[in-house]
């Protein structure tokens, strides 16, 4: 790291030095996050095409009810909450999991300042914690695509022509071609979304699992400094990142 | 590297109170944004408001946690401006959203 500096160098681009005062690996994890941030705006800003092409819903909210026919409003699909079974609370689980992902990052940021003091303990100490923290959301990630997928009590009742005749029946959850909440894009969009997030969470969540076990065997410590905790670090913040976007851009509007 | 972080005790301290103060900073937007989705109407103006306070905590979250506020301006220029794209392919997506919509 500190090897890299050389007074005598007039233009900093022509190689032996680092010009923009970041290692190499972690300039990379940096490309790699602009390439990734391509990669989810290409999923929301979809979303967001569908979601004009459909009728939004019109009348009162307090009166919503589901219907393929319009785009649902989000706060009245997403209001179930464990062990609260038919009471409607609109958004506070989906909260929670902003909360519980927010906190750690917050741990993560802990775990690299303590890498900066050469703090081995402190390290493993917030990497638990940040390891928690994603186990903790990917559980209730779990919870959430469960409940979607079974659907409500009542499901929603929709007419379709079968062989030239009008057949109503009653559909329960959603999967990528039946959706008792609206249009089954919606659903679609909802997998997909939510699906490779949590994705990304889950690796995150392995990356710091081995973060942890090479700072607790004391290999940093030998290697004389904490980088590859700020590399993952990236890693993980653009996580949370990317969950403010979904929060507001799938839940909020 | 053994002697940077001797006196690097008391930096440490400050870098923890400011990593404390962007997790509070977070945490009331995100209340905030709560508090607006029930208590505003649907409208252009409360998705203006969502967008720019996502905007505030995106700024936060890479400037504070991801430290890129404090890096040199030609690592912050390379990770802001390919996101100019993003705002085009949104634009153009939204219009085109609209139009299938009137087309239906």
């Amino acid at each position: 790291m500190s090897a890299t500096a050389q007074p005598n160098v007039k233009n900093v681009w022509l190689g032996g030095v680092e010009p923009m005062k970041a290692s190499y690996g972690k300039l990379m994890m940096w490309i790699f996050l602009v390439s990734d941030t391509f990669t989810f705006s290409a999923l929301l800003v979809s979303y967001g095409l569908v979601r004009f092409s459909y009728p939004g819903y019109q009348g009162v909210v307090a009166d919503f009810v589901s219907s393929p026919t319009y785009w649902p409003i989000p706060e009245k699909i997403f209001d179930a909450f464990p062990f609260f079974h038919g009471v409607a609370l609109p958004l506070v689980f989906v909260g929670l999991m902003t909360f519980i992902l927010i906190f750690s990052s917050v741990t993560m940021v802990l775990a690299v300042e303590a890498g900066h003091r050469m703090d081995r303990a402190g390290v493993e100490k917030y990497m638990l914690w940040t390891i928690l923290g994603g186990l903790a959301f990917l559980g209730c990630q779990a919870w959430e695509w469960t409940h979607f997928i079974h659907g409500t009590d009542n499901g929603t009742v929709i007419k379709e022509i079968v062989n030239a005749e009008w057949v109503q029946r009653t559909i329960f959850g959603a999967n990528l071609t039946e959706n008792q909440y609206g249009p089954p894009a919606f659903a679609d969009f909802f997998f997909f979304i939510t699906g490779f997030h949590g994705t990304h969470v889950f690796s995150g969540v392995v990356l710091n699992f081995l973060i942890f076990y090479r700072a607790a065997t004391g290999m940093y410590e030998r290697r004389g400094h904490y980088e590859m905790v700020e590399k993952v670090g990236l890693y993980w913040h653009f996580v949370d990142l990317v969950w403010v976007f979904v929060f507001t851009f799938f839940y909020l509007v | 590297m053994a002697t940077v972080h001797e006196h690097e005790e008391n930096a440490g301290a400050e870098q923890r109170k400011a990593i404390w103060r962007t997790f509070w900073i977070l945490l009331i937007i995100t209340a905030l944004e709560f508090a607006i989705a029930f208590t505003l109407h649907a409208s252009p103006l409360k998705t203006a408001i969502f967008v720019g306070m996502t905007i505030i905590k995106a700024f936060y979250i890479v400037g504070e946690f991801m430290h890129l506020k404090h890096e040199m301006k030609s690592l912050i220029w390379t990770i802001l401006l390919p996101c100019i794209f993003v705002v085009w392919l949104l634009l153009a997506l939204m219009m085109e959203g609209g139009s299938i919509f009137d087309l239906r």
